[in-house]
C-alpha cells in the first residue's frame, strides 16, 4: 500500500491532477471486484447452505460500499478538478456506480431490519446475486441514457493510451488497491467471527 | 401440469381477494391520478412537451411500489406464507401466481392512468402502451420479489422502496426513452432483455427467500 502511494510520483506529465486517477480507478475496481465477490459468496451459500458463506458475504459488500464511497468521493474531486463540476449527470460510469451505491446501501438496510438467521442469510446471497446482475444491466440502461465525458483512458483513442511507466504505475496501484481491500476484508472478517464466537460463549454461560 | 394449476390457482386466490375487498386496484387508481395532477403544477410553464412523458413513468413506478406494499400483507398477517411454502408445490409458482395478481392491478391501474396522461398532457402511441407493458412485466417480476423480502422484515414498507428503486432504473431509462426517442426499438429490446434477465433470475431465487 505504501510502495503504491509511494510510485505515484512516478509519471506525472499531464499535471499533478491527473495523478487521482492512479487512486479513483483502482479504488473503483475493486468496490466491483468486491461486489463480484460477494455475490460468488452469495451463490456459494445457496448452493451449499453453509452459513459461513453468509459473513463472508456480508463483509464482502461492507467492503465495497467502503470502497464505493472513496471511488464517488475520488470521482467527484477529479470531476472538479478536470471539468469544474462536481457531479454530472450525463457521465455513463459514476452514474453506474451511483446505482450500484445506493442497491448496495439498501443491501444494508435488509440486513439490518431482519432477524439474524438463515432466512435473512439466503435473501442477502439473493440480494447481492442481483446486485452483481444490475451492473451489466444499468451499464446498458445508461448508454442508451447517453452521456460521453468520462475519460475512457484504456480502449478508445489510442492516442491517450497509458505510457509504460504510467501502466506500471496504474498496475500497481490497483494491486495495491486490491491487496488494502483484502487485508480490510480478512481483518473485518476475522474481527466479525470473535464477535460471532465470543456470543456463543457467553450463551452457553447462561 | 400441475405446476401451472398452481399457478392459476393462486393468483385466482389474489385476484378473487381483490375482487371481493377492492382496497388496492381502487387506490393504485386513485394515487396516479393524483399523481398527474400534481405533476401538472410541478412541471414549470415553459419545460418541454416531452418532460411530461418522464414523469408518467415515476408516476407507474409509484403506483407499482404502492401495489407492492400492499402485496404481500394478507399473507404475512395471517401466515399464510408458511401455509405456501409448506405446500408440495414448487415455490417459484407463489412468485408467478403473486406477479400475475400485481401485473393485473398494475394494467387496470394504468387503463385509467394513460387515458388521464393522454387527456392531460401529451398523446399516447402505441410505442408507449408497448413500453409500458414491458415494463409492467419488469415491476412485476422485480417486485413481487422484493414484496416477499420486505415482508420478512421489521421495517416492511420502510424497506422496500429502497429495494425496488435502484433496480427499476433501467425500467425507467428504458421507457423513457422508448416514449420519447426517434428510435424506441432500442429501448424496447433494452426492456426485453431487461424482463427476461429478471424474471429468470427472480423465478430462480424466489425459493430461497422464503425459506429457510
Amino acid at each position: 500500500m505504501a510502495l503504491a502511494f509511494y510510485w505515484v510520483p512516478d509519471a506525472p506529465e499531464e499535471g499533478f491532477r491527473q495523478r487521482i486517477f492512479y487512486i479513483h480507478v483502482p479504488v473503483a475496481l475493486t468496490a466491483y471486484a468486491c461486489f463480484g465477490w460477494a455475490a460468488w459468496k452469495g451463490l456459494r451459500l445457496l448452493w451449499t447452505r453453509e452459513q459461513h458463506h453468509d459473513l463472508e458475504s456480508y463483509t464482502a459488500v461492507h467492503m465495497g460500499v467502503i470502497f464505493g464511497i472513496l471511488t464517488l468521493v475520488t470521482g467527484s474531486i477529479w470531476a472538479r478538478t478536470s471539468w469544474g463540476v462536481w457531479w454530472s449527470w450525463g457521465e455513463r460510469q459514476l452514474v453506474l456506480f451511483l446505482i450500484l451505491f445506493l442497491f448496495y446501501s439498501a443491501y444494508f438496510m435488509l440486513r439490518y431490519s431482519t432477524e439474524p438467521g438463515p432466512r435473512r442469510a439466503n435473501m442477502s446471497a439473493v440480494y447481492a446475486l442481483f446486485g452483481v446482475v444490475l451492473i451489466p444491466v444499468s451499464f446498458l440502461a445508461i448508454r442508451l441514457a447517453e452521456g460521453l465525458i468520462h475519460p475512457v483512458v484504456f480502449d478508445r483513442d489510442v492516442g491517450e493510451n497509458l505510457a509504460t511507466s504510467q501502466l506500471l504505475t496504474f498496475i500497481v496501484c490497483f494491486a495495491g488497491m486490491l491487496a488494502l481491500a483484502a487485508s480490510l476484508y480478512t481483518n473485518e472478517l476475522t474481527g466479525k467471527r470473535l464477535d460471532a464466537r465470543l456470543r456463543e460463549l457467553r450463551e452457553a454461560l447462561e | 401440469m400441475t405446476y401451472l394449476a398452481d399457478i392459476a390457482a393462486l393468483a385466482r386466490k389474489d385476484l378473487l381477494l381483490e375482487l371481493r375487498s377492492r382496497d388496492t386496484v381502487p387506490a393504485m387508481v386513485l394515487f396516479v391520478v393524483s399523481a398527474l395532477v400534481v405533476f401538472n403544477f410541478s412541471l414549470p410553464a415553459d419545460s418541454g412537451d416531452l418532460a411530461a412523458y418522464g414523469l408518467l413513468w415515476v408516476a407507474i413506478v409509484f403506483t407499482a411500489l404502492l401495489g407492492l406494499t400492499r402485496a404481500f400483507v394478507a399473507e404475512r398477517e395471517q401466515r399464510v406464507l408458511d401455509g405456501l411454502v409448506l405446500t408440495p408445490a414448487d415455490r417459484s409458482t407463489i412468485w408467478i401466481g403473486k406477479g400475475i395478481a400485481v401485473l393485473a392491478f398494475l394494467l387496470l391501474a394504468e387503463v385509467v392512468a394513460l387515458p388521464a396522461f393522454a387527456l392531460f398532457f401529451e398523446p399516447v402511441d402505441a410505442t408507449l402502451v408497448a413500453a409500458v407493458l414491458l415494463a409492467d412485466v419488469g415491476l412485476a417480476a422485480v417486485g413481487t420479489l422484493l414484496a416477499a423480502m420486505a415482508a420478512a422484515s421489521r421495517a416492511r414498507e420502510l424497506l422496500l422502496p429502497l429495494l425496488f428503486l435502484p433496480l427499476v432504473i433501467p425500467i425507467v431509462v428504458g421507457g423513457v426513452g422508448a416514449s420519447v426517442d426517434d428510435d424506441p426499438a432500442r429501448y424496447l429490446g433494452f426492456l426485453v432483455l431487461y424482463d427476461l434477465i429478471f424474471a429468470i433470475l427472480s423465478w430462480a431465487s424466489f425459493e430461497y427467500v422464503v425459506t429457510e
